[in-house]
């Protein structure tokens, strides 16, 4: 236990970024401060989150550094937050991707600079306000706050469809969340908590636990998202900024991930496995109806968009397996998929910003003027597969152990899922990278500046460090996991 | 208690009222016999004299019982709707001030008016008897029946005011019907002798029931619940748009609370046969205030479809009839009320190219020129919305407790659904002011230091009620455990 609130100093500080650029002016001199503020901010929670993670005890499964400050007088709603071991990698992914969404946007975004940045440090606090949320009224808080800065990144800043867009992904994340405000509302006439810790457990009859369940996933299910409710995200990504899409690819649908193990599987563990078979078809259709539409995309973000459908389709395969390579797996592939398809998104974003499209047969043989893309993209794009080596292959191969402990079949069909994922990002890659340039306004592109490589270096780093020492990441999430493991089966009797 | 302790009391009851009275007759005469800057003198004497009366409401705020032949009564909800409606009064006289000055209507009778109004919404949120409670009804319409029409060469003002003047003395004459049916069958106009007669039965019989649903439907008239909406777009519309501020923020509340009162006070025991009828209000409000306002060009038609779904919501709370539903009408009606007070505020200052905005379409580019107001419209209309962490998602957050509460899921899921519904349209403002680029735009803002601060401390209210929800929340504690004690 800390004697200052390390939580709450990171999750404010982006605000506090934030407020302090509202009070400067912009102007054509103060663009760069401006910028400097939002980036040393982010770079400055991140220093911040990793401090938590040096803090943070790996042999404690319940929630560490929490912090309880009453609210409401007439509930027993708190201001608690807390880690654990799950939360903890989501926190330091949000922080470890701002400050490249904030150098991504360094020159790409040319028009209300200082609104953006606001944006987005306003963003980055409700993530780490709502994966560190020990109570669930401030969960959907942060919850629902996410959508008033990324409406606005997408709307702003987007491309030619913006509008309709962001209107699509606003609208139908809230339908999907505004009934899990009933849910909590229920949840909390029944048990007067508000504790996601003190919830996790048992506490409803079946009954109850269905109809919970059902709202919950309706939010979950949307943010992650599964098919058939995946159509916003294509959309969204192709007409967000570069940086809006990392940011929704990178942390947003993590928020769907994050939910299905606190709430559906902590919480309601019965009805997780009444609607288990569910899951697992939706899953399954997932995996190989997007991959198969992934490979039919002309666009490349749209491509990358169906991609991360199908990667999150495993992930939700990991997460209801139960058991403990599943959910490691799940989330170690939720964390590696924060960063390759950052990674992939920034690397998309350094193209678009030279020739402004993002038509695949625009493209063709730029390893002739851009060596150092095409490697770093290679890297990136084996990550995506799953490369032994790469943080993609610890996940995915936890997920298929974790599968075929519950059947063959499942593990077959995920296993197609990750061919398929190799054909799709290999012809993408074949048909951007090699060939010949044909193209005649390709003929002056050059290869990534000093700015991109501090973006693209990194994540290389990140993606290779994940794979070799996925213990690193594996030692703090493996008592949560086991506590709501073993939660679950005590409930389902098995 | 002592004969000659009560007769004080008595007279300490009803001071606001009568103070009111007095201090608006004052007010009339100096604005009759001063030939310069009347209506300036008038308004802020006005907003004295309603501070002075706010003043002794909150004086009087504990005192708890009936009065003047039982006609009237008092409570802690009562004090309190009263006191939002008299802040509402001020507020929206203040923040129509330039505005009237700006369009030549600068005529005296309009602050008497309003504190005329205003004394017939006291009267009416106080009264205990069906008789008073008309009469409040009426003093309140006939001021507003004017105020609407005050802009006398506009045929969109007469219009507005002779429409709603139809409609309203309408749904008067069907709520008169219906207490004279109530008194016919029960042999009292006043509440409480009503509840009495009614104690030992179980079911009503038919002329009661008629009577009861004629007084609801004058009353949903009053609240502008759907299908009694019909005159709100229409008179929001053509009414000077400082009177659609006072419009939309203060009767509301009168009427809100009279409906709370009229049904959980002389019929809270038969639950079941009004439950219906407001269920059904609410739900239908809800959802045609969604529907309808997402096809308007209009910024006032907008508000008024958004004020209907609104009352939706409130009667939510009705419909719960328990500690947490008058919990959750408190909150939401402070909320509310400080929401119009924010977004007229900003209606009332705004020009673009010299003239009042009216449509929609021509906020776009705000953000561009005016990035603070803009900031603040988008708050506002994100409050609106309840989206969090702004204060309007509490609103609706107490209200769906309430409803959950006493068993009405159904309809906290109904409300959650209609939500996501107007949240398009609220988004839509927001796209026109940060989505859309327009250059030929020449937006003056011309706001008073006096509604500069209103607006500042209502946005501040808005966006950090959630760091601070405890004060407010305790106010509605107090006063839902009062009156269900």
């Amino acid at each position: 236990m800390t004697e200052w609130p390390i939580l709450t100093v990171t999750i404010f500080l982006p605000i506090l970024g934030a407020s302090i650029i509202f009070f400067i002016k912009e102007e054509e001199t103060s663009l760069s401060n401006i910028k400097w503020a939002a980036l040393l901010t982010s770079i400055g929670t991140f220093i911040f989150s990793c401090l938590i993670w040096l803090q943070f005890d790996n042999s404690i499964a319940e929630y560490q550094l929490s912090e309880k400050h009453q609210w409401f007088t007439d509930f027993n709603f708190n201001y608690h937050i807390g880690v654990d071991g799950i939360s903890l990698f989501m926190i330091l992914l949000s922080t470890f991707l701002t400050p490249f969404c904030i150098l991504a946007s360094w020159i790409s975004i040319n028009k209300r600079i200082k609104e953006y940045m606001m944006a987005f440090l306003f963003l980055e606090t409700v993530l780490l306000g709502m994966f560190s949320s020990i109570d669930i009224l401030l969960f959907y808080i942060f919850f629902e706050s996410v959508l008033i800065p990324m409406f606005l990144i997408i709307g702003v800043w987007g491309g030619e469809r913006r509008i309709y867009a962001t209107f699509k992904f606003f609208l139908y994340t809230l339908l999907g969340s505004v009934l899990m405000l009933v849910a909590i509302i229920f949840i909390y006439q029944l048990t007067n908590s508000m504790s996601i810790s003190e919830l996790q457990g048992n506490f409803f009859s079946k009954n109850i636990q269905i109809y919970l369940w059902l709202a919950f996933f309706a939010s979950f299910a949307v943010k992650i998202p599964m098919w058939p409710f995946h159509t916003w995200l294509p959309d969204a990504h192709v007409e967000a900024p570069t940086a809006g899409s990392v940011i929704l690819a990178g942390v947003l649908l993590k928020m769907g991930g994050y939910g299905f193990i606190r709430f559906s599987l902590g919480m309601l563990p019965e009805a997780s496995e009444f609607f288990l078979p569910l899951i697992m078809i939706m899953s399954i259709i997932a995996i190989i109806y997007t991959s198969l539409v992934a490979l039919a995309q002309t666009d490349i973000k749209k491509l990358i968009a169906y991609s991360s459908v199908a990667h999150m389709g495993m992930v939700t395969i990991g997460i209801f397996l139960v058991n403990q390579q599943g959910i490691e797996g799940a989330i170690i592939l939720m964390i590696s998929h924060g960063v390759v398809s950052a990674a992939l998104f920034l690397s998309v974003g350094v193209i678009y910003d030279r020739m402004h499209t993002l038509d695949i047969s625009f493209y063709g043989g730029l390893v002739n003027n851009m060596p150092l893309y095409s490697v770093s993209f290679m890297i990136f794009v084996l990550a995506s597969v799953g490369l032994p080596g790469t943080s993609g292959f610890v996940g995915e191969f936890l997920i298929i152990m974790g599968a075929f402990k519950y059947s063959s079949l499942l593990a077959l069909f995920s296993a197609t899922g990750i061919i398929l994922s190799a054909v799709y990002m290999l012809y993408l890659y074949k048909r951007i990278i090699f060939g010949q340039m044909s193209n005649v306004k390709l003929k002056d592109i050059l290869d990534i500046d000093f700015r991109e490589k501090i973006i693209l270096y990194p994540l290389i780093i990140m993606i290779i460090l994940i794979g070799i020492f996925p213990n690193i990441f594996l030692d703090p999430m493996r008592l949560p996991i086991e506590l709501i493991i073993n939660n679950y089966e005590f409930a389902n009797a098995k | 208690m002592s004969l000659r302790m009560q007769n004080n009391l008595l007279a300490i009851f009803m001071m606001p009222e009568i103070t009111l009275v007095l201090l608006t007759t004052i007010i009339l005469l100096i604005g009759l016999f001063q030939k310069k800057n009347s209506f300036s003198n008038v308004t802020n004497l006005s907003v004295i004299a309603l501070f002075f009366v706010f003043f002794l409401i909150y004086l009087n705020r504990e005192f708890s019982f009936a009065s003047y032949n039982y006609f009237f009564k008092s409570s802690l909800l009562i004090q309190f709707f009263k006191s939002i409606v008299v802040l509402g009064s001020i507020a929206s006289i203040i923040i129509s001030k330039s505005y009237f000055e700006e369009l030549k209507l600068s005529r005296f009778e309009i602050p008497v008016l309003i504190s005329f109004s205003t004394l017939g919404m006291l009267i009416l949120i106080s009264s205990n008897d069906l008789i008073s409670m008309y009469l409040g009804i009426e003093l309140q319409s006939l001021t507003l029946y004017v105020v609407a029409a005050i802009k006398r060469d506009s045929i969109q003002s007469a219009e507005s005011g002779v429409k709603y003047f139809v409609l309203g003395a309408l749904s008067s004459g069907i709520l008169l019907y219906g207490c004279s049916l109530i008194y016919g069958f029960t042999g009292t106009t006043n509440f409480e002798e009503i509840r009495l007669s009614l104690i030992s039965i179980n079911h009503l019989s038919l002329g009661i029931i008629f009577g009861l649903v004629f007084v609801l439907v004058g009353l949903a008239f009053k609240v502008s619940a759907v299908p009694f909406h019909m005159w709100t777009p229409d008179v929001y519309e053509g009414a000077p748009t400082s009177i659609t501020a006072f419009f939309a923020i203060v009767p509301k509340v009168s009427a809100v609370a009279i409906i709370y009162r009229f049904c959980l006070e002389p019929f809270g025991n038969f639950y079941s046969e009004w439950s219906q009828i407001i269920i059904f209000l609410s739900i239908s409000s809800m959802f045609l205030g969604a529907i309808a306002a997402i096809a308007q060009q209009s910024i006032k038609r907008l508000l008024a479809y958004s004020s209907i779904g609104h009352v939706g919501y409130i009667l939510i709370g009705l419909a719960s009839a328990n500690a947490a539903g008058i919990k959750g009408v408190i909150i939401y009606m402070l909320i509310y009320v400080v929401m119009n007070i924010a977004i007229f505020s900003i209606i009332l200052s705004l020009k673009n190219n010299n003239s009042y905005i009216e449509k929609i379409s021509e906020l776009s580019g705000l953000s561009k020129s005016k990035p603070i107001i803009s900031l603040s419209i988008a708050i506002i209309m994100l409050s609106l919305a309840g989206i969090p962490p702004f204060a309007g998602f509490f609103g609706k957050f107490y209200i769906f407790i309430a409803a959950v509460e006493a068993d009405l899921i159904f309809l906290a899921v109904l409300g959650v659904i209609s939500s996501v519904i107007s949240a398009y349209y609220y988004l839509r403002i927001i796209k026109v002011l940060y989505f859309d680029e327009v250059d030929d735009c020449n937006y003056q803002s011309i706001i008073t230091s006096q509604s500069l601060v209103l607006l500042i401390c209502a946005i501040l209210f808005l966006s950090f009620f959630v760091f601070y929800p405890s004060v407010f929340v305790t106010i509605g504690t107090t006063i839902s455990l009062d009156f269900f004690q």
